[in-house]
């Protein structure tokens, strides 16, 4: 499938919103020692949307998916993830909504070394609650669909970094959740698996009602986004659908 | 959750191994030391308990411990036997004397004079010849390991040793006595071999003093309360009266405060628990720190912190039961193998609770620090590469 028949679907389907966010600021430390991470952050990010956060070092894009995906609390301003507010749950109430509603994707794949792939990826299940051999066997199909159906029983070491990522990826949607947050997923894989990657998470994570919101730096795979969001010094500065208008 | 908690303890093999190793040191230095230290110190009342038929000993009120000889009226028998609540009241005479062997050596042995009649109080296990031969003229009964030992005489040639036999001779005090029997004690933490003779025979071999009872030993009338029965043989001797559990704790305090054992031993448990605790506490705690990625990872996808501690208690919890279950089986073997040795070694059930504790303290307070950090763990810190 070209990236042109992978993005088509997505740009006719931006419709409904599943991040909201507005007047957005987050402040770090106190006193002399203030950091301001975000000055006022107003974004939107539809379903099957793939949007891309990009800007220079230290400009708050880290601390933006922080606040969405609900590990972090901002100061000021709203910011509802598919109409949930998380600054207005219990931390119990977070942790659970953010067990089932959001898949991580990180830079470094996090994969539990001591643990084998399908393990792996059935972890969000076993966090909320499903039986062992059940997840199990739903960590074996999502593998299947991310291509690692030979690598269920392979622990991270033995596997390349593209396919830890593709377990990452797996481990990210197992759930099923509505909104999947990646930081710099490909910035730890060569050019060719980076594209892989990329081009997997457009074909399994959109769709469904999904939004994606992806952290890079990497601007060889600013064609996989539908948006590309450039922050600077804490607020967006720029929203554009084509990286040439960067 | 509870399994991926456990693999990721048994995956890291290094570490899990170095918190295995420092639980299990933990656990095997306070059980063998204490143990060690137990034995010894139900060696300290060897002699109360090979006087099983006693209920109650009457003694002078300066006695501090078995061993410490200090004479009564004899009055006080005849006093103690008119006591309600006495099945019967027996003498008992303990003192230290020379003993020369045939060769000439002396050996210092601790005289046990038994009531001649009754022989209340005798040898607890005869090994060789019968405990009614004591009522015979200049008889002794020898325990039978000194027999072998500190009793035995060089051949001729000096090349090979000859044990204590049924019918050889000792002298006391220019007394000759017969070797009638040999039994098997318990083995006594004072060092002097233990001779049995009728109460009679060893107030022959004494060197005459005004007052010879050591002990009156007594048995209860059955139902009887043995404290309210010491009350009454205070009160009626003006001696001190003990029940044989009191006497024990009587001897093995004095033991203990005046040696200093149980500091010593009490300073190699501590060691024992303080070196096991530091590396197995300090492994898991490097454990959970390097892990701390991981955790942060969990809290982000929705890991609980109660969840998180539960993982944590858990890897602790196992560690400290494999840890506990090899150091309390290294120190049983231990314990079997030094058996039949001159070494001591008492393995109760409250020892087992007690080191229990002990790695429960070696392998929470790690596990509760190394949770703490994880609670304050931002889930943020997944981003940070």
């Amino acid at each position: 499938m070209t990236l042109a028949e992978l993005k088509t679907p997505i740009v006719r389907s931006h419709r409904e919103a599943a991040v909201r966010c507005r007047g957005l600021t987050k402040v770090y430390g106190s006193g002399a020692g203030t950091v301001t991470a975000l000055r006022g952050v107003d974004l939107d990010v539809h379903t099957d949307e793939l949007l891309m956060l990009v800007g220079p070092s230290g400009c708050g894009k880290t601390t933006l998916i922080s606040v969405i995906a609900g590990i972090l609390d901002q100061n000021e301003g709203e910011c509802h993830v598919f109409g949930d507010d998380f600054r207005h749950m219990t931390p119990t109430e977070k942790t659970r909504k953010r067990g089932e509603r959001i898949g991580f994707v990180f830079q470094a794949f996090n994969l539990l070394p001591t643990l084998t792939a399908a393990e792996n990826v059935a972890i969000p299940l076993l966090l909320n609650s499903v039986r062992r051999s059940e997840a199990i066997g739903r960590a074996r199909e999502m593998l299947a669909r991310v291509g690692l159906a030979d690598r269920t029983k392979s622990l991270p070491a033995q596997m390349s970094g593209g396919q830890q990522q593709r377990v990452a990826i797996a481990r990210a949607l197992i759930h099923g959740p509505k909104l999947i947050v990646c930081d710099e997923p490909t910035s730890a894989l060569d050019h060719e698996t980076g594209h892989k990657v990329m081009e997997l998470l457009r074909d399994v994570a959109l769709g469904e009602g999904r939004a994606l919101v992806i952290v890079t730096h990497d601007a060889r795979i600013f064609e996989f986004a539908d948006r590309i969001a450039r922050m600077d010094d804490g607020r967006i500065v720029k929203v554009v659908n084509d990286a040439s208008h960067l | 959750m509870n399994r991926v908690a456990l693999q990721m303890l048994a995956g890291d093999r290094a570490k899990y191994l170095a918190i295995l190793f420092g639980l299990t040191c933990a656990a095997l230095l306070v059980t063998q030391e204490a143990a060690i230290f137990l034995g010894y110190m139900t060696r300290t009342y060897s002699f109360i308990d090979d006087t099983r038929a006693a209920d109650v000993w009457v003694m002078n009120p300066e006695m501090e411990f078995t061993d410490d000889a200090k004479r009564m009226p004899d009055t006080a028998l005849l006093r103690a036997r008119g006591v309600a609540g006495v099945e019967w009241a027996e003498p008992m005479y303990k003192g230290v004397l020379n003993i020369r062997m045939s060769n000439g050596h002396e050996q210092a042995c601790s005289i046990i004079g038994v009531d001649d009649a009754t022989l209340a109080g005798g040898p607890p296990q005869m090994v060789e010849g019968k405990a009614e031969d004591l009522r015979g003229d200049d008889s002794v009964i020898v325990d039978q390991a000194e027999a072998n030992t500190r009793f035995a005489r060089t051949s001729a040639d000096g090349k090979t040793k000859i044990p204590l036999k049924l019918g050889d001779t000792l002298e006391v005090n220019d007394h000759r006595v017969r070797v009638v029997g040999f039994c098997r004690i318990t083995r006594p933490f004072f060092w002097q071999p233990v001779v049995y003779s009728t109460y009679t025979e060893a107030l022959t071999l004494a060197p005459a003093q005004r007052r010879m009872l050591t002990f009156v030993v007594v048995k209860a009338k059955p139902g009887a309360d043995l404290n309210a029965l010491c009350a009454r043989l205070r009160d009626a001797t003006g001696q001190a009266a003990y029940t044989s559990h009191d006497f024990r704790k009587l001897t093995a305090i004095y033991v203990v405060k005046q040696t200093g054992i149980a500091i010593n031993f009490g300073i190699v448990v501590l060691l024992g628990l303080v070196i096991g605790t530091a590396i197995a506490g300090q492994t898991f705690y490097g454990f959970t720190l390097e892990n701390l990625k991981y955790f942060g990872m969990l809290k982000a996808m929705g890991a609980s912190d109660r969840r998180l501690l539960g993982m944590i208690l858990l890897q602790a919890v196992v560690a400290g039961m494999l840890g506990y279950g090899l150091g309390v089986g290294g120190a049983a073997v231990f314990g079997k193998l030094i058996n039949g040795t001159g070494l001591s070694f008492f393995l109760p059930w409250q020892l087992l609770v007690f080191s229990g504790g002990c790695v429960v303290i070696a392998c929470l307070v790690p596990a509760l620090l190394s949770a703490r950090k994880v609670q304050r763990l931002e889930p943020a810190v997944v981003f940070k590469g």
